[in-house]
């Protein structure tokens, strides 16, 4: 493999939003029809360039594959490295896959489309070199760079009154997080000399010096989750921002804080993740039940979707720090298919919300009538959400689940309450949009989804039922790398708890 | 009994010097009618210092008029740094001194004296050398501060400067002849020499204390500060960028080479106060400019808090602190000049506007120009991939390195609050509805400068090499003995 498929991938979209910025100009109109196309189709060659990274992937092994390697700061020894494993490599999808159906869903965007574009392209290159990153500071870069075009895609193209306080709390929320990080990235740089990941996964960090290292971690990436009581700039974000944006910000953004557990607190810090163990379950199960009840008082549409995206954002934290095999699979796969459930759920809100600028719940009732395609598309989304065998939701659950009552019954059997409440929010969600009687009279005008809309919809549908009723072939791609991790992580507990033994003697 | 001086190292300043006087008796001889053309041959005559800066490249560390003048890697890159920023801040002036009536030919003569100045105290060893560059420099500013002189604010911002600056020199004088009373030798190299036992003698601490005191009134740190919202605000605006580039750059690097080199010793004595300075300058440079709404006014203590986190490179007192401060210097400089052209192109109807409220919606008024604006914010901010995070991540290193992990947590915090005001700044340019447009077009060379700085900012990550380069060499020049077992 000669090709930098990697950085294919990731730059791709930068030199789409380059070409868009300097290229495309002229009359009005013609300016966002080209901008538009532009965006789509460095999306789209973006999307199959990385379907080559999923058909070469070897998933026999855990390393890293797709390697490239290039001095950056050579000085200091960071380099840009970047790599795939099989834990990073199916997130890299995620972000190619929603990309474009995000940029097809926003076509009836209208003020300022240029400027839109460019912002998701770049937008989606951070997101790809963040989970290609195979050097901290590089990780790093991507992963506050994030914040740049966010910031601006809520607070430009954003909808609500609030659209301002939404965007400045986001920012600032996840830059207070970030930058705890940022030491926590320096102290490890001059404990170890390098920032390359591979050599830190396998680096013994001293004990003490690990309690700190993953608080300051802990703090940024429980922001990004986000975990209780961290979580109040996801709602006000959501509903703010414009439909892609909340589509990228549940599908991705979220993501990358259980990315970032991932790849470092939990294999670099594995002591300190024990000892913190508790403090996880008990956010989490807080979280899930919490914000579970809080989306039932939900009069807002985004809102609700937003608080069930903090519930089930906890059955993932559940699920990695129970680091069984199951529970850590359950959790990447809730990862991925929440991504995909939850960015559809917000396209749901989208499409009635393009036809009749509400979100509000009341407004709406007796949809099926008039809508019953867009009846059947919300009804595939929302039992994903809720987690019915057969949709992708189910797994990720339930492989969550069985893994937490594998460490801890009692977490368990809390998060399994969850569950029944999210039954409860989102079936009571459905039934008062969707059903009843269609008496309101605007209600009757508004017209089934698109064939633009059933594009976006589609590849979503496929992919919520294909990871719904065939799991392998995604848990094969990540078994391998799942095991490495536990089976790591266990070896460096024992030692350490040899290590103490021998002192406590 | 003494030898003719060796010139060559003191060849730019020389130049330099010859050059002012030439265009000063240019600028008599042909009265005010000239001024355009002095003001492109001062801009001559820096680059041509420039030049002669990187072409008489001594080998190592040269030291001439019996030890009074040095040149090392450390002084050529602040030179350059320092020649650099008054070169751009005279081009950015053309158009301004036209508009503004202020077209007189002492203008451009008087950011040459002043750049003398700072070459000579960016090159001094010696506590007198200091002195003399330091006053030279300091009474061109005072001038151009107050250079307008028939507006109430300029001539006010002038005076208040003068005044301040007056005392802060004085406190230098006492502080430099406290030193010199406990250890009998004005020279650096002496008082790097001078050895004592235990505790250093009480009068060369009190010194210290003086010299550090007057030194960070010269960068405008905490709780020195006082005079910098009000001449940044009433100084004409091309004088407050060149006010916010070239000598702070100076001022900064006499700060670390007087810290460093003759009073390493002391470094005990003198981190604590660095520390406390730089706490306070980052904090207060963060809260204080959320309430401004003059964007001069706010880019005064904008340029406060960062000194603030430069100076906790120096804090650090390592080779990486100082590589640190460096290259903090020379990213803040390009951020610097880029804001404030962006400022002078705050023109409505031919009038300049200076609140924040005018900037509302520039983003659909002009767009390039918000553009270029929202990236010198983010990277003001400290967000990556722009130049401004790769600035802090290295003064934040160097503080980790040195374990000063309060120090590190407090600047970071402090950086999250500024960003706040940053980020004001990019939401009325992108969110805001638009006021009145400004006046176009843009002037040509002011064009180039924010494209030249805006792309510097936005794209220093894809290659760094070069100024990180010339910024380790540097660092280690301050740092003989540590750079010597490191090659072994």
């Amino acid at each position: 493999m000669t090709w930098p498929l990697l950085s294919l991938v990731t730059f791709v979209p930068l030199a789409g939003a380059a070409i868009i910025f300097l290229i495309v100009r002229g009359p009005a109109e013609e300016t966002a029809t080209n901008a538009r196309w532009m965006a789509l189709w460095a999306s789209l060659l973006t999307f199959v360039l990385s379907l080559f990274v999923w058909f070469n992937f070897d998933s026999s092994t855990p390393d890293f594959q797709f390697e490239e390697h290039m001095d950056w700061f050579p000085h200091l020894g960071i380099a840009y490295h970047v790599g795939v494993d099989g834990i990073s490599m199916l997130f890299v999808l995620l972000c190619t896959l929603l990309t474009p159906l995000c940029i097809l869903a926003s076509w009836k965007i209208a003020d300022r489309v240029k400027e839109y574009m460019i912002a998701f392209l770049i937008l989606e290159t951070m997101m790809i070199g963040m989970f290609c990153a195979l050097d901290f500071v590089l990780f790093y870069v991507f992963f506050e760079g994030v914040l740049i075009p966010m910031f601006i895609i809520i607070g430009v193209w954003g909808s609500g009154s609030r659209r301002v306080y939404a965007a400045f709390k986001f920012f600032l929320f996840t830059l207070l997080g970030s930058v705890l990080m940022l030491l926590a990235l320096l102290a490890i740089y001059l404990e170890v000399g390098t920032t390359d990941i591979p050599t830190l996964l396998i680096y013994h960090f001293p004990a003490g010096m690990q309690t700190w290292l993953w608080l300051a971690m802990f703090a940024s990436f429980a922001v990004k989750v986000p975990m209780w009581p961290v979580h109040t700039w996801l709602p006000d974000a959501h509903v703010e921002a414009p439909t892609a944006g909340s589509v990228i910000l549940a599908g991705v953004l979220l993501k990358m804080g259980g990315y970032g557990f991932l790849r470092f607190s939990i294999p670099m810090l594995p002591e300190a993740t024990a000892e913190f163990t508790p403090l996880i379950y008990t956010l989490s199960v807080v979280a899930i039940i919490y914000t579970s009840l809080v989306a039932m008082a939900q009069e807002d549409m985004k809102k609700l979707i937003a608080y069930s995206s903090v519930a089930h954002m906890g059955f993932v934290t559940i699920g990695m720090f129970t680091l069984t095999t199951q529970g850590v699979q359950g959790s990447i796969y809730q990862m991925l298919s929440h991504g995909i459930v939850s960015g559809a759920l917000f396209l749901c809100v989208g499409v009635v919300y393009d036809r009749l600028h509400t979100r509000e719940i009341a407004r709406f009732g007796g949809l099926v009538n008039n809508m019953p395609r867009y009846a059947l598309v919300f009804m595939i989304f929302m039992l994903a959400s809720v987690g019915l065998p057969g949709t992708s939701g189910f797994v990720g659950e339930f492989l969550s689940l069985l893994g937490a009552f594998l460490a801890n019954t009692w977490v368990a059997a809390l998060a399994a309450i969850g569950v029944i409440l999210g039954a409860v929010y989102m079936l009571s969600l459905y039934r008062r949009v969707i059903f009843g009687k269609l008496v309101k009279e605007d209600l009757k005008l508004l017209k089934d989804l698109s064939a633009r809309e059933i594009a976006v919809f589609a590849p979503l549908i496929a992919m919520v039922l294909w990871m719904g009723i065939y799991p392998g072939s995604f848990i094969e791609v990540m078994e391998v790398s799942v095991d490495h991790l536990i089976q790591n992580y266990q070896v460096a507990l024992e030692q350490a708890g040899h290590a103490t033994t021998i002192a406590s003697r | 009994m003494t030898a003719f001086p060796d010139l060559i190292p003191a060849l730019p300043e020389i130049f330099l010097a010859c050059a002012a006087m030439a265009l000063l008796l240019i600028g008599v001889f042909r009265g005010d009618g000239a001024t355009g053309l002095v003001c492109w041959l001062a801009v001559a005559a820096l680059a041509a210092t420039a030049v002669l800066l990187v072409a008489v490249v001594p080998e190592g560390r040269v030291e001439t008029f019996e030890g009074q003048f040095v040149l090392d890697d450390f002084a050529i890159f602040m030179k350059l740094l320092a020649v650099l920023g008054t070169a751009v801040a005279l081009v950015m002036s053309l158009g301004f001194i036209e508009r503004e009536q202020m077209a007189r030919f002492e203008y451009p003569v008087l950011f040459l004296f002043a750049t003398l100045g700072m070459l000579m105290m960016i090159s001094a060893n010696d506590l007198i050398s200091l002195y003399l560059g330091l006053e030279l420099q300091s009474l061109s500013l005072y001038v151009i501060a107050a250079f307008r002189r028939d507006a109430l604010r300029s001539s006010e911002a002038g005076l208040k400067y003068f005044v301040l600056g007056a005392v802060s020199s004085g406190m230098l004088l006492y502080g430099a002849s406290m030193i010199y009373g406990f250890s009998g030798t004005t020279s650096f190299d002496g008082l790097a020499d001078v050895a004592f036992t235990g505790a250093p003698p009480i009068g060369l601490v009190v010194g210290l204390v003086f010299v550090c005191a007057a030194l960070a009134f010269k960068i405008s740190a905490v709780p020195f500060h006082m005079w910098t919202p009000d001449v940044y605000e009433g100084a004409p605006t091309p004088v407050t960028a060149f006010f916010a580039a070239a000598p702070k750059v100076a001022a900064m690097a006499l700060f670390v080479r007087v810290l460093v080199e003759p009073l390493g010793d002391l470094v005990a004595q003198w981190q604590q106060i660095i520390i406390v300075t730089s706490v306070l300058s980052m904090a207060l440079g963060a809260f204080a400019a959320i309430a401004q709404r003059n964007i001069k006014r706010l880019m005064a203590y904008s340029s406060i808090g960062h000194v603030g986190f430069a100076l906790v490179g120096l804090a650090a007192g390592s080779e990486d602190g100082v590589r640190g401060v460096l290259v903090y210097m020379a990213i803040y400089v390009a951020m610097s000049l880029g804001t404030f052209a962006t400022i002078l192109c705050m023109r409505v109807n031919g009038r300049m506007v200076e609140s924040l409220d005018d900037l509302a919606g520039l983003s659909r008024t002009n767009p390039m120009l918000a553009f270029g604006m929202a990236i010198f914010m983010f990277s003001m901010a400290g967000i990556p991939p722009l130049a401004g995070f790769f600035a802090k991540l290295y003064v934040f290193m160097a503080a980790i390195q040195a374990q000063l992990y309060t120090l590190a947590v407090l600047g970071v915090v402090s950086s999250v609050v500024a960003a706040f005001y940053y980020l004001r700044i990019v939401k009325l340019m992108y969110f805001d509805e638009p006021t009145e447009a400004f006046d176009r077009p843009i002037e040509r060379s002011m064009s180039t400068i924010l494209v030249a700085t805006g792309l510097f900012t936005a794209l220093f990550f894809a290659y760094p090499g070069p100024l990180l380069d010339a910024a380790s060499a540097a660092a280690s020049a301050v740092f003989p003995e540590a750079a010597a077992p490191a090659t072994q």
